[in-house]
């Protein structure tokens, strides 16, 4: 083997060469490293969480290879060494069992610290939706969140696209993208209709299972601005294709689209209903609900997009 | 010597000398109930599906290689990553570890042959028939929910194609071929081995496939219950997980993991079980902390049944169940990492012998350490409710699977190879192989890390090109293709050296352990005498004995000199 190739040389050029690239890909890539995060609170505190751990896992990690790469240098059989016959060393070894204990101690602390900030939705803030005027919002069959109001929307996985339902008697709902306003809570109820799909949003914290007969909670709290995401459990052929958008506007532009969508809904099933009755010979009986959609074979990419598929409304209400 | 292994009743024919093998030719091996023989056609096999779960790995990062690629179609995606993950996890890294531990596990205790000869080539064979179920399903439709299937995607209604139910049909039979082979290792271990060699004499291969086959015995029953239920769920109006009819998909989540957390260990605990015995013959050096090994590897298994819902983070579970199993996957980084420490002060002070079998070894050490790494962020719920599901996981588990299994398999292969051909392997082209594998890995799985915190999820079929995805999926599907040719390297080393290899001679290492006691490769009976044992490194024994006897230092002669004497 020539010289150049030694094996201490090469480990010590492959050492470096990675954390070249580490180095590179950190600096070329700022968010390389960290998760998601910037559109609300919870995933502001999962990056600060995972933060703490990349500390902590940097000094296990150059530690752990350092030594390992030390004694592989240093110890390389040359003429003439004889290797210690060594069986073990019981404090070593129980000191280095308690320093792994008391790393996991300090992490364990430190999530419990860290959880409820995560888990339990934050207060509607000044410039959020503000509930008390606004009764259509309240809901009614669920029970009060943990902290304050918040707006409570039904989130729907469906073989290929998502389906939301927002509170009250006016029946709005949309698909793949979600309007919200802005600093307001929203709390999500998570369910599939089929298959199992995961609700995700990177900026917006954490995914949560859609589970056909299970409802998962999460929430979030965001700033104005369109956040994407897609569908992180295997739903099948068009998974890659089954994206959700959330769009933060204020409370006035999100009071205007919430109307706006109200009336759309509306006309849309007007007008469903007198093509089905002009279609049906005019029997006198204008049929609302029906249609085609959601279950079934593969879609095309993108699927409906809001206010174009008024179908499906009835199924919903099922958990 | 040898009035006293006549004096004790053991579970064995002793002969007078070597048995010549009458039968020669292809039906030798299909009539063979010789440990050795169904070892060789383990590994044989599995390798073979190894070749074909890579091949499956490349045409899957082909596809992911350049955004918006119309190279496979979803559904030929889809197909692709749900038999690449049954392929390497069954039919690849569980059984092969099934492979050597039958050539070398009977060799490592002094026993002739396993404990139930027929019943081991049982199980080999229903390996190969089990294999072939799956790999039909490509005449037809190949299974196309993901290793793991969930239900109500892997129901009739979602999968109505019959790929699940080969999928299903695959893995019962794999499932029982693996657990007959667990019982056979546990009675073998049990009942076997040589003259002294107590609890705190074995090797820490055999303590690792002891183990390994406690867990098979334990967990495989929870796979095969929920696979019975889906296909009831799916063929006989069964409703286990279906909600509408008061199932629960959440409920084959459980059984499923509650087998495939345990498999992990299944996988990689004979991987650890390797470094363990590699690790000191090349430093020279008696394996530092024997008994906290030992009771590692055991309290390893015993906590990784208690792990299992860590794979449901995001799943609706309560905050409780989530505490729980954080924490228990937390404490079992303990003893991983205790397993990690000694492997290092092992080398330490030792005088390290830089051979190809090594380098897969300390290797396994510094990769299967990110593994271990990446775990503690996804074992924090918080955490993995960002991570869960996305490349980062993928990135994780074959930092594990890879990095941990995969390394100490060929580790493995290069160390035991000249036992079981009698001749040597490459060394150059063992090291080539080595350091090829070595950067292809770290560049094809580096940067899924990045892809994942960067919100790209697993088995999708394309993306669009937003951010810094196309780069970091083209990095990785070139390192796909080193790891390949690195893989290819080891291949050529093996079909060169089986017939021109230098010969090996009984004990080319100057290791350990009562394999290298007998010939290379060994006669059918393994042993014409079994020495008695009296420490962890019977053949280190042997040798400074023949020293003493003979005034010389002895390499590859040891075993015929002591018989003589």
């Amino acid at each position: 083997m020539p010289r150049a190739l030694r094996p201490a040389r090469v480990i010590l050029a492959l050492l470096a060469f990675q954390a070249l690239g580490l180095t590179l890909a950190g600096s070329a890539f700022a968010d390389a490293l960290t998760p998601e995060s910037g559109g609300s609170p919870n995933a502001d505190e999962i990056d600060s969480l995972y933060k703490l751990i990349l500390v902590l896992a940097v000094i296990v990690f150059v530690g752990v290879e350092g030594a390992l790469i030390w004694a592989m240098v240093k110890f390389k059989a040359k003429k003439g060494a004889v290797a210690a016959q060594i069986h073990g060393n019981t404090r070593l070894e129980i000191g280095w069992t308690l320093g792994a204990a008391a790393v996991l101690i300090f992490l364990t602390v430190f999530t419990f610290l860290k959880l409820p900030s995560i888990r339990d939705p934050a207060p509607t803030g000044a410039n959020g939706l503000q509930f008390a005027s606004t009764a259509i919002y309240a809901s009614t069959d669920q029970p009060s969140p943990p902290e304050g109001k918040a707006l409570r929307i039904k989130v729907d996985g469906q073989q290929y696209v998502w389906r939301y339902q927002y509170p009250g008697k006016d029946d709005v709902f949309a698909y793949e993208e979600m309007v919200v306003p802005e600093d307001t809570t929203v709390v999500l109820e998570i369910s599939a209709d089929d298959v199992a799909h995961s609700w995700w949003i990177p900026k917006l914290g954490g995914k949560m299972d859609a589970l056909p007969g299970y409802i998962n909670k999460t929430w979030f709290k965001a700033r104005k601005g369109l956040y994407t995401g897609q569908c992180a459990e295997l739903c099948g052929r068009n998974h890659a294709n089954m994206l959700a958008r959330v769009r933060v506007l204020s409370v006035d532009e999100y009071e205007d689209w919430y109307a706006q969508q109200k009336t759309d809904i509306k006309t849309a099933r007007e007008e469903q209903a007198k093509t089905r009755a002009a279609l049906e010979g005019d029997k006198g009986e204008a049929a609302v609900s029906g249609g085609a959609g959601g279950v079934g074979g593969p879609q095309s990419s993108g699927g409906p997009e809001g206010t174009d598929v008024p179908s499906n409304d009835e199924e919903e209400d099922s958990q | 010597m040898e009035a006293s292994i006549a004096s004790r009743p053991r579970p064995q024919i002793a002969s007078a000398g070597p048995i010549k093998s009458t039968s020669k030719g292809w039906t030798s091996w299909v009539t063979t109930t010789d440990h050795k023989k169904i070892g060789i056609l383990y590994l044989y096999t599995t390798f073979l599906f190894f070749i074909m779960g890579g091949v499956e790995a490349l045409l899957l990062r082909l596809q992911l290689g350049v955004p918006d690629n119309t190279l496979l179609s979803p559904e030929k995606y889809n197909q692709l990553f749900t038999m690449h993950g049954t392929t390497m996890v069954f039919l690849f890294v569980i059984p092969i570890m099934a492979g050597f531990a039958n050539y070398v596990v009977p060799l490592m205790i002094g026993a002739r042959d396993m404990a139930f000869p027929r019943l081991n080539a049982w199980s080999y064979w229903m390996l190969l028939f089990g294999g072939i179920v799956l790999y039909f399903s490509l005449f037809f439709s190949p299974p196309e929910a993901g290793w793991t299937s969930y239900p109500p995607l892997s129901g009739s209604d979602y999968s109505p194609s019959g790929g699940i139910d080969a999928w299903i049909i695959s893995l019962h039979i794999v499932g029982l071929s693996s657990m007959l082979g667990a019982v056979n290792f546990v009675a073998t271990i049990f009942n076997m081995r040589a003259p002294g060699m107590g609890w705190g004499r074995l090797p820490l291969f055999v303590w690792s496939i002891l183990v390994y086959s406690f867990l098979i015995i334990i967990a495989t029953p929870a796979l095969a219950a929920a696979l019975a239920m889906l296909l009831v769920d799916r063929h006989f109006g069964g409703t286990f997980f279906d909600p509408t009819q008061g199932g629960s998909a959440l409920l084959w989540q459980h059984a499923f993991w509650f087998y495939s957390h345990p498999a992990v260990y299944i996988m990689v605990l004979p991987a650890f079980g390797i470094v363990s015995e590699v690790i000191p013959v090349f430093a020279r050096k008696p394996i530092f902390g024997y008994k906290a090994i030992a009771a590692a590897t055991a309290g390893i298994a015993f906590l990784g049944l208690l792990v299992w819902a860590h794979h449901m983070f995001a799943a609706p579970l309560s905050t409780v169940v989530l505490a729980f199993f954080m924490l228990s996957s937390f404490i079992i980084a303990i003893p991983t990492g205790v397993k990690i420490f000694n492997w290092i002060a092992t080398l330490w002070r030792g005088t390290i012998e830089y051979k190809t079998p090594l380098l897969f070894a300390t290797g396994l050490i510094g990769v299967f350490l990110i593994g271990g790494i990446s775990g503690i962020f996804l074992a924090v719920f918080p955490v993995n409710w960002q991570l869960h599901d996305t490349y980062f996981v993928v990135a994780h588990l074959h930092y594990v699977l890879f990095g941990g299994s995969v390394f100490g398999i060929f580790a493995g292969i290069y160390y035991w190879f000249p036992k079981m051909s009698g001749r040597m392997l490459s060394e150059p082209l063992g090291k080539a192989s080595f350091w090829t594998i070595m950067v292809g890995f770290n560049v094809t799985f580096l940067i899924q890390h990045s892809l994942g915190l960067s919100g790209m999820p697993r088995r999708i079929f394309e993306y669009t090109d937003t951010g810094s995805w196309a780069t970091w999926n083209l990095i990785s599907t070139v390192g796909s293709f080193i790891l390949a040719v690195g893989v290819l390297l080891t291949v050529i080393n093996v079909v060169r050296s089986v017939k021109n290899g230098a010969v090996a001679g009984p004990d080319p290492w100057k290791a350990n352990t009562l394999e290298w006691f007998t010939t290379s490769p060994p006669p059918e009976n393994n042993f014409d005498v079994i020495p008695r044992v009296r420490s962890v490194e019977p053949m280190k024994d042997i040798r400074r004995q023949v020293e003493q006897m003979t005034g010389t230092q002895q390499r590859h002669e040891a075993s015929r000199a002591l018989v003589e004497a």
